[in-house]
């Protein structure tokens, strides 16, 4: 801990869209976390401020938030790594709308999800014996690119290409369903392979590896992706998918 | 960008890189040789190698450019889809023009 800051100044953002950031002093403490320092503003300061958490240690995926312009989970986020001088500008993530203070809509989130087929399709009844999968097959190694992805939406908010392109799905759900393609038990990947390889899919990412960067579990969702665009694009010369 | 662009786009990548480095051979040469316009039309006219040469470079950069320039129209202007799609067919042809000019005035007679 920063033995001289006994105070934090902390900017909320308050209001949905056309809000504005509100100022806060908040006792710095040891171990301090980012969502520490909502909760004391809630808490203490302020009980109508909105903000989302639910586990607390980097589970649920709730909790992330803008921290000093960069998405974060903000329960694994200790204040002495990204508070500049004892100061920290807390905003909702960037790329979803704002329902007010730092809540966001996650619905197209999680829309998204479903638009490029991250639902499991099982390929075989529960009369049927269990699928033997070895651990070291490559498709089960490709497989764990999103297998610990928490759903925080921080690769969604820093990626360029959702901020331009509205009909992009984003790093999240092309990570699922890469998941789901090396999935030895799934059904579904001619669907998902079409779904995937139309407008708005992993052909739209510009690969600038901001998930990579920003990704609090350390997945690569730009190498996933890559994945895609190789096997759509063999799919499709095959002829088992359409453009 | 759907799959079918990214195929496209890909493969004239693929096609123009060869290009790309055999026409810097050529500038090397021409350059190290000093030869003159005279020089260079008089090796190109006639010659159905270099049409084809830069026939289908020309065809690869229209491709390429076109689909590169439609993902610019739809994500940094405030052109839908389809009129995205429709100038970059538009930019693709006009390339296409550009260069078959060029080619056309090296390679005719």
């Amino acid at each position: 801990m920063s033995g001289q800051i006994s105070e934090l100044s902390v900017s909320l953002w308050r209001g949905g869209k056309s809000g504005r950031y509100q100022t806060y002093s908040v006792p710095r403490r040891e171990s301090q976390t980012v969502l520490d320092v909502v909760t004391f503003v809630q808490r203490h300061l302020d009980p109508t401020l909105s903000y989302r958490f639910a586990c607390r240690v980097g589970v649920c995926g709730s909790c992330a938030m803008t921290v000093n312009g960069r998405p974060r989970w903000t329960c694994r986020t200790h204040v002495g790594k990204v508070a500049d001088n004892g100061r920290l500008e807390i905003g909702p993530l960037a790329n979803l709308p704002v329902i007010k203070d730092l809540t966001t809509d996650m619905e197209i989130f999680f829309r998204n999800w479903q638009k490029a087929k991250g639902a499991f399709v099982p390929s075989q009844t529960r009369h049927e014996p269990i699928a033997q999968i070895r651990p070291d097959s490559p498709a089960r190694i490709a497989a764990d690119a999103a297998i610990e992805c928490i759903n925080c939406g921080v690769c969604y908010a820093g990626c360029d290409t959702v901020r331009w392109n509205s009909g992009y799905v984003g790093p999240a759900a092309l990570t699922r369903a890469w998941t789901l393609v090396n999935d030895e038990r799934d059904g579904g990947n001619t669907a998902r392979l079409q779904a995937v390889a139309a407008d708005g899919g992993c052909h739209s990412c510009h690969s600038h590896q901001s998930c990579q960067e920003l990704c609090p579990q350390t997945l690569n969702p730009t190498a996933a992706i890559a994945g895609l665009k190789r096997r759509t694009a063999a799919a499709y010369l095959k002829g088992e998918i359409e453009a | 960008m759907n799959v079918r662009l990214y195929v496209w786009q890909r493969a004239t990548a693929a096609v123009m890189a060869p290009l790309v480095l055999g026409h810097l051979a050529v500038i090397f040469y021409a350059t190290r040789q000093g030869l003159s316009a005279a020089d260079i039309l008089a090796r190109t006219r006639g010659s159905i190698v270099w049409a084809a040469y830069y026939g289908l470079f020309v065809a690869a950069a229209s491709i390429h450019a076109a689909i590169g320039i439609r993902n610019i129209f739809s994500e940094w202007s405030p052109f839908n889809e389809r009129q995205a799609g429709f100038l970059a067919i538009l930019f693709g042809l006009l390339l296409a023009l550009l260069g078959a000019r060029a080619v056309a005035a090296v390679v005719l007679s």
